[in-house]
């Protein structure tokens, strides 16, 4: 993967959190309770939640068993217990056997649905197969405006309605235009809702409901987009939102700013759900696969000059 | 939405509940609760550690009242403590000495900076009485000037849109100006949203700031911010620099723990939370809230302050020994439902607590179904309520007509009863003295109730048997559920 653009972003704060880095990997430091609490907190930091926690006991049971013995040790050790917990994460996009593949796109509100949605199009019209657009977010204001500015940026179809319009329905109109147009992949956006908001879950399972009777074995992905700047509340999210409409995937958005997005473990602890795409900006070409061995590095900022070897 | 109110703090409650005194050790027990619930709610890890120390001093340093349980005593401790931290005096927007009110909404993508501008346009229309004008300077997001305008639009208020290609501060300055000519006396500026890491968009926006000299610039933040909010905070405040935060998305179950390290790191307050979608969601920040919120409590500690002035000590410690026996009957039953009514009306008590109050927005209720109960063991003779058992089918038709109820209402009131009973000397085996709080249900069994005692576990809000004792965090339907049907008065 080409992690450039994950650690462009880094660059210039990256100095600082390396400092910190260094200072506890760096200068024959003593594996002690002092360096594991200060661990602890650079796991946190990268919003790792209870399971930063989980990793630095882990550390400290091999360490009173001499498994490891020095600080030199522990990056090594921290990565293998980071990549064991994000096994089988990376993962394709899936596909119909047969007709269009249909991509539902959900998540709470301004996490990034619409613009992941524009990227996804964009890589797969790359991919020689044809997109279609359909823009079930009827809420926001101008939302309808702003996908169909991609989908013309982009020369691809889309299938609106009025703001206001029942989604289920746009959801429907989607689905038959892609039927009859012969589309290989239709991407639906939804509105963005807090998974706390009961009428607007109801709303999506309904979506959901009328895309499976439209089309057979739809929808093939439902992607959920992550916030990479989100905090434990993205486990909430993630049940919520997997329980309504049967997350396949996620996608983790907003990967060039400092946060690591390591909530995804925190996810991953209870729901084992893919990491398909990672966002890194806000252009069309800033989406990449998600690469587990790239977003350990980045939480433990070895990557490209960092402060630790790795 | 219910294990908000469980989880970490009750283990800090339960590790202290039943000492006689605040001591070193048992503080330490509690203390290591609190770090947890507030790491649990994303509050920056270095910010948790230092208001641990200092809620510690705060704790040890405190005289043990009399008639408080300690347990109640170091909740109120780490909650005033914290309420301090996030508010203190409370501030509001700046004032302008002449000339239009100019303030700039600033914030990272997607945190809610466009919409809030059209609250906040609202807000001062609707409640100030003033004459904003809105200003489109997102000149990125595809539609982001429409989404203004919509706004606008369905506001009644005007936006000020500029699509001649100029730049963003250059649009920022003519709006201004537009807004000088056109008598307006505040005008919002809503920017792109961008991150603190972008070294030319941040130089943009401090050329924003430099050529429209704003009196206020509000740093956007969304609720459910992890530990990089500070990182963000810090870096926006340092280039513009801020007069407060307005934290949105705070309808959701984010904990919000980010607000707590957004004031320390910037020491600017919050100002408004946005609680939704739509335009008039917005309120001013408080900060006891907020901080009830952020340890995972709810407003309890209002609720429990309240109950301290309508409850009697004494009754209630009796009564709380006497329930976790099992010996509970329906005198005691009554006695609960008289004090819930005098806390206030349900809806609002309940309201007080997250989650709850969110649920009773969906539920169809009034306290009518207290005046059933009421009426129905009112309807009892004094041997009945003392000794429910006894009450056979001729007894419950009389009740049922005695109090004008249906049969089935009371069939419905004793098999509740019952279940309550059970429930509660289960939990007296489980050895929660102080437990009882308001009833069985999901998180809310773990509550600490009103001075330990059975307090305002009235009718059993919760379902037979569930959560409770347990601790541990129940999936939120259930408890739900179950309250809601008992509102309803529906058969399990
Ligand atoms: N830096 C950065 N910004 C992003 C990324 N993805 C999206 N954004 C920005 O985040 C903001 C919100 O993105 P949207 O795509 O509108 O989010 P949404 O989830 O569709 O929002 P709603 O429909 O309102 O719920 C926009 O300003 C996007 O440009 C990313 O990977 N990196
Ligand atoms: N539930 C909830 N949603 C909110 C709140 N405030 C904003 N939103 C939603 O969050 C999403 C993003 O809001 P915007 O106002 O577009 O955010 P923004 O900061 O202007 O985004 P960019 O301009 O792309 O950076 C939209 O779906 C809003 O409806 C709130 O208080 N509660
Ligand atoms: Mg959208
Ligand atoms: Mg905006």
């Amino acid at each position: 993967m080409v992690f450039g653009k994950l650690f462009a972003g880094l660059e210039k704060t990256r100095k600082k959190l390396a400092a910190g880095l260094a200072r506890l990997f760096g200068g024959g430091r003593k594996l002690d309770e002092a360096f594991l609490d200060e661990l602890e907190e650079v796991l946190y930091g990268a919003d790792l939640g209870p399971t930063g926690s989980k990793i630095v006991e882990e550390l400290k049971h091999a360490w009173q068993r001499r498994e490891l013995e020095e600080t030199a040790q522990v990056p090594a050790f921290l990565r293998e217990r980071l990549l064991a917990r994000l096994r089988d994460a990376e993962a394709g996009l899936a596909r119909a056997a047969s007709g269009p593949t249909v991509i539902l796109v959900v998540g709470v509100n301004g996490s990034g649905k619409t613009t992941s949605i524009a990227k996804l199009a964009r890589r797969l019209q790359l991919d020689g197969r044809k997109v279609l657009l359909g823009a079930g977010d009827t809420f926001r204001a101008a939302a309808v405006e702003q996908l169909t500015l991609w989908a013309d940026r982009l020369g691809i179809g889309i299938v609106k309605q009025a703001t206001g319009a029942d989604p289920a329905a746009v959801a429907f109109d989607a689905c038959a235009a892609a039927k009859a147009r012969g589309i290989d992949v239709l991407i639906l956006d939804t509105a963005g809702r807090l998974h706390t908001q009961k009428n607007l879950m109801d709303e999506l399972g309904k979506v959901v409901r009328v895309v499976q009777k439209q089309i057979p074995g739809a929808p093939h992905e439902v992607l959920q987009v992550l916030d990479a700047t989100t905090g434990q509340n993205a486990i909430r999210q993630a049940k919520e939102f997997g329980a309504v409409a049967g997350v396949t995937g996620l996608v983790l958005a907003k990967m060039d700013g400092t946060a690591k997005g390591g909530a995804v473990l925190g996810i991953r602890a209870e729901v084992p759900l893919p990491v398909k795409f990672i966002g890194v900006g806000e252009g069309i070409d800033d989406l990449e696969p998600f690469s587990a061995e790239d977003f350990v590095d980045a939480i433990l900022t070895f990557g490209r000059g960092g402060a630790v070897p790795s | 939405m219910f294990d908000l109110l469980s989880g970490a703090l009750n283990k800090a409650y339960r590790a202290i509940v039943g000492q006689k005194v605040l001591t070193e050790a048992n503080v330490e027990d509690g203390i290591r609760a609190v770090r947890q619930a507030l790491l649990e709610a994303d509050v920056n890890f270095a910010v948790a550690r230092d208001f641990i120390e200092d809620v510690k001093q705060r704790a040890l340093g405190q005289d043990v009242l009399k008639a408080v349980d300690p347990g109640q005593q170091f909740i109120k401790v780490v909650h005033d403590a914290l309420t301090a931290l996030l508010g203190g005096e409370k501030v509001g927007l700046p004032v302008a000495p002449q000339g239009p009110l100019v303030l700039m909404l600033a914030g990272l993508q997607g945190s809610g900076k466009t919409t809030t501008c059209g609250k906040l346009a609202r807000w001062l229309k609707e409640e100030k009485k003033k004459n904003p004008l809105l200003v489109a300077a997102d000149l990125q997001r595809p539609a982001a000037v429409d989404q203004l305008a919509t706004l606008g639009k369905q506001l009644g208020i005007e936006v000020f849109t500029d699509r001649s290609g100029a730049a963003a501060p250059e649009v920022c300055v003519r709006g201004v100006e537009h807004a000088k000519r056109l008598m307006h006396d505040v005008v919002i500026l809503d920017t792109a949203g961008r991150l603190h890491i972008d070294d030319e968009l941040m130089a943009e926006l401090a050329d924003v700031q430099a050529r429209t000299k704003p009196h206020g610039v509000l740093l956007v933040c969304d609720a459910m911010l992890g530990q990089d909010a500070v990182n963000s905070a810090k870096v926006f405040h340092e280039r513009l620099p801020i007069w407060g935060v307005v934290l949105t998305k705070t309808d959701g179950d984010a904990r919000g723990g980010a607000a707590l390290s957004i004031k320390k790191v910037t020491g600017r307050p919050i100002l408004f939370c946005g609680s939704g979608e739509k335009l008039d969601d917005l309120e001013e920040f408080d900060p006891p809230r907020m901080a009830g919120r952020i340890l995972g409590m709810g407003d309890v500690v209002s609720l429990v302050e309240k109950a301290q002035s309508v409850i009697d000590e004494k009754q209630a410690e009796k009564e709380a020994k006497r329930l976790l026996k099992g010996q509970f009957d329906f005198e005691d039953f009554l006695r609960q439902v008289g004090m819930l009514k005098r806390l206030g009306p349900l809806k609002k008590v309940l309201g007080m607590l997250p989650g709850v109050g969110q649920a009773l927005k969906e539920i169809d209720f009034d306290d009518k179904r207290f005046k059933r109960v009421e009426a129905m063991i009112q309807s009892m003779t004094v041997k009945e309520r003392r000794h429910p058992d006894i009450i056979d089918i001729e007894r419950r038709r009389r009740i049922a007509k005695g109090s004008g109820n249906e049969l089935q209402a009371v069939h419905e009131l004793i098999k509740q009863f019952k279940t309550m009973q059970k429930m509660m000397s289960q939990l007296g085996k489980g050895g929660f003295g102080g437990l009882a709080g308001l009833g069985g249900a999901g998180g809310f069994g773990d509550l600490p109730g009103p001075m330990g005692g059975p307090g305002l576990g009235g009718p059993g809000f919760g379902g037979p048997g569930s959560g409770g004792g347990s601790g541990k965090p129940q999936r939120p339907q259930s408890g739900n559920d179950a309250f809601r049907d008992f509102m309803r008065g529906r058969k399990r």
